[in-house]
């Protein structure tokens, strides 16, 4: 859209020096007899003087600014500007961070990734050997197990969609099949797990069912058409679709089979959960179905009353999206919103429903089901399933008041 | 060009490409069991990488130490992160049996996770030590300083006496207080919450 409609006559001609000078623009403009004094000072508009020249790697707009939260005591962790994205992709500069101990820089052509233990061929794969198998590209969400726990206890009113849930985002994966893999070095059918060992200076390790190596498992070399950031896990990670983040190992060094599993630290110490009869669940890997509304949320603020589009993500860590209902009266009536194309397995999803505003107080919530039939909980259903001290996999209802000013904040305690 | 002679253009075009296009098809290979990419790995590559232990004790390494020698590696490595005696922090807090009844911390979400009270396997304490600590300088520690750190840590814990001399035999059998609290993953979709 042009803030200039009319272009000069073409019988008029301007030397490039003209267009690039903004008084010379204006005299142009005088010649031209529109006698715009009030302009006089302005620059010309983008329609009126050719633009930037192209360039070797592009830049966002400068007036867009999305920036990840960081935070933790080792500044281990970033959270994802939900608020900011659109569709179901998630831009790799913004994609969540949660290191365990920070990123490591490595060289791609020293990598090397070792498959041993119970297996026929022990066998080590240079990132070209991975690159050479036939490449897989898909579409899911990664999501921290510990994501959203500021929506179970010691919610603040002041949290945008990224503080409460910034810790989930969706990229295009590509990599080779960890079934590919398995085959090439022969895993004996006595196997029943494996070791995920990162390349980190946590050696970063998780015990993974052999299921879901044959299952949908990749070695992920790519991330949304380019190599993967190193905060990714570059040059190669693991990606196990629809589980826990940490279980997807960045920075993969070494897979280990074996007929039991290994109980490392991030098993057993962390990304357990504890429930309320005196056990802890452990392995809980699949995230389960959520949903959250990233507009209208704190900090953004509804200028009028009349119609406003309520849109927001849903995703399952067991498969698609079946639907996802909202209600702008705390839960009393729900009416299905509709989800944009394409709606796909383990993936975020993107949801929509116009809203016409009354200028009153009204309660905001979004309400996922998954392809098992799984309902988001509420809040209320999930404490009563897992204790107020529970750890991880925080998935119930969120809600967002919309004050009578237009101000959004966050949590049912508006 | 009329629309109709570009239709004929195409219609030309197409059946001189088509019988190419089933051959192409048809020359696709059927993948195979293996591809034959990536090398063998020697014996010694698994050796320097392979660092897992086991529950049961596998892969544990030859050497000892005591909760004496261990104590004071803690304080030269360990301590400024996690206090003077493994509670004060400001990183994870390591010592503690509290609450010592009833496992309540789905109930309580004040209570700090140690490895007295949480840890479920004695092993996986010389495991995260051996991979990831001290933070700022993993993989500096030596068999003898790791054992003695365990035998620190699971003395403090009051887990083991003060004499006990851990090693590749002796820490595999410390049974952890927590060791049968731990439960299998009973969620599997449909409408029930769990």
């Amino acid at each position: 859209m042009s803030d200039q409609p009319h272009r000069p006559h073409d019988s008029v001609t301007l030397t490039r020096r003209d267009l690039v000078a903004g008084t010379a623009a204006a005299i142009g403009l005088a010649v031209l007899g529109r006698g715009a004094l009030a302009q006089a000072a302005a620059p010309p508009g983008p329609s009126r003087a050719p633009g930037g020249p192209a360039t070797p790697l592009g830049a966002r707009a400068p007036h867009e600014r999305p920036r990840r939260v960081v935070g933790g005591m080792n500044r281990e962790i970033s959270l994802t500007p939900l608020q900011d994205l659109r569709g179901i992709v998630t831009p790799s500069d913004l994609h969540y961070e949660r290191h365990h101990a920070g990123v490591p820089v490595i060289d791609p052509g020293a990598y090397k990734l070792l498959i041993h233990g119970m297996v026929d061929r022990p066998t080590v794969f240079d990132l070209q050997a991975l690159q050479r198998f036939p490449a897989v590209s898909r579409f899911h969400f990664l999501e921290c197990s510990g994501n959203g726990e500021s929506a179970y206890r010691g919610m603040r009113p002041d949290q945008s969609p990224q503080d409460v849930d910034g810790l989930t985002s969706t990229s295009e994966w590509t990599g080779v099949a960890l079934s590919t893999l398995m085959r090439e070095v022969g895993v004996h059918p006595r196997a029943t797990w494996f070791l995920a060992e990162g390349g980190d200076a946590a050696l970063m390790a998780r015990s993974i069912p052999v299921e879901k190596g044959r299952d949908d498992a990749m070695i992920a070399y790519g991330q949304n058409g380019e190599a993967l950031r190193p905060e990714q896990g570059y040059p190669a990670r693991l990606l196990l679709p629809g589980w826990e983040g940490n279980t997807n190992v960045k920075w993969i060094r070494r897979i280990e089979f074996a007929d039991r599993p290994f109980m490392t630290r991030d098993e057993t110490s962390k990304y357990t959960d504890p429930l309320p009869n005196g056990t802890a669940r452990i392995f809980s890997f699949v995230m389960d179905a959520k949903s959250v509304i990233t507009f209208p949320a704190y900090p953004a603020k509804l200028t009028d009353a009349g119609w406003w589009d309520i849109i927001g993500l849903a995703w399952s860590g067991r498969g698609r999206i079946a639907g996802v209902d909202v209600s702008t009266d705390g839960g009393r009536t729900w009416s299905p919103a509709a989800l944009e194309q394409p709606v796909l397995p383990k993936c975020h999803t993107r949801f929509s429903l116009p809203w016409k505003w009354n200028g009153r107080d009204a309660l905001l919530m979004s309400r996922a089901t998954d392809e098992t039939g799984y309902i988001q909980p509420t809040l209320a259903q999930l404490r009563a399933a897992r204790g107020s001290g529970t750890r991880y996999h925080f998935n119930h209802i969120r809600a967002w008041r919309v004050q009578p000013d237009g101000a959004v904040v966050f949590g049912l305690e508006g | 060009m009329t629309r109709l002679a570009l239709f004929k253009h195409a219609l030309i075009a197409l059946a001189a490409v088509a019988p190419l296009h089933v051959r192409q098809v048809s020359g696709r290979p059927v993948p195979p069991a293996r591809y034959g990419l990536g090398r063998p790995a020697t014996p010694q590559e698994i050796r320097a990488w392979d660092v897992s232990i086991m529950p049961d004790g596998t892969g544990l390494p030859a050497g000892s130490g005591t909760a004496v020698q261990g104590a004071a590696i803690f304080r030269q490595r360990c301590a400024r992160c996690h206090g003077a005696t493994g509670v004060e922090g400001p990183f994870d807090r390591l010592v503690g049996r509290a609450p010592t009844q009833g496992f309540p911390f789905g109930r309580d979400a004040s209570l700090v996770r140690t490895i007295g009270n949480y840890w479920p396997y004695s092993t996986t304490v010389y495991d995260y030590i051996d991979r990831a600590m001290p933070y700022d300088a993993p993989g500096s520690l030596k068999p003898n300083d790791i054992y003695g750190l365990v035998a620190f840590l699971l003395w403090r814990n009051e887990i083991i006496a003060d004499t006990a001399t851990m090693d590749a035999r002796t820490l595999p059998r410390v049974r952890m207080p927590a060791r049968d609290r731990f439960v299998r993953d009973n969620r599997h979709g449909g409408p029930e919450v769990r």
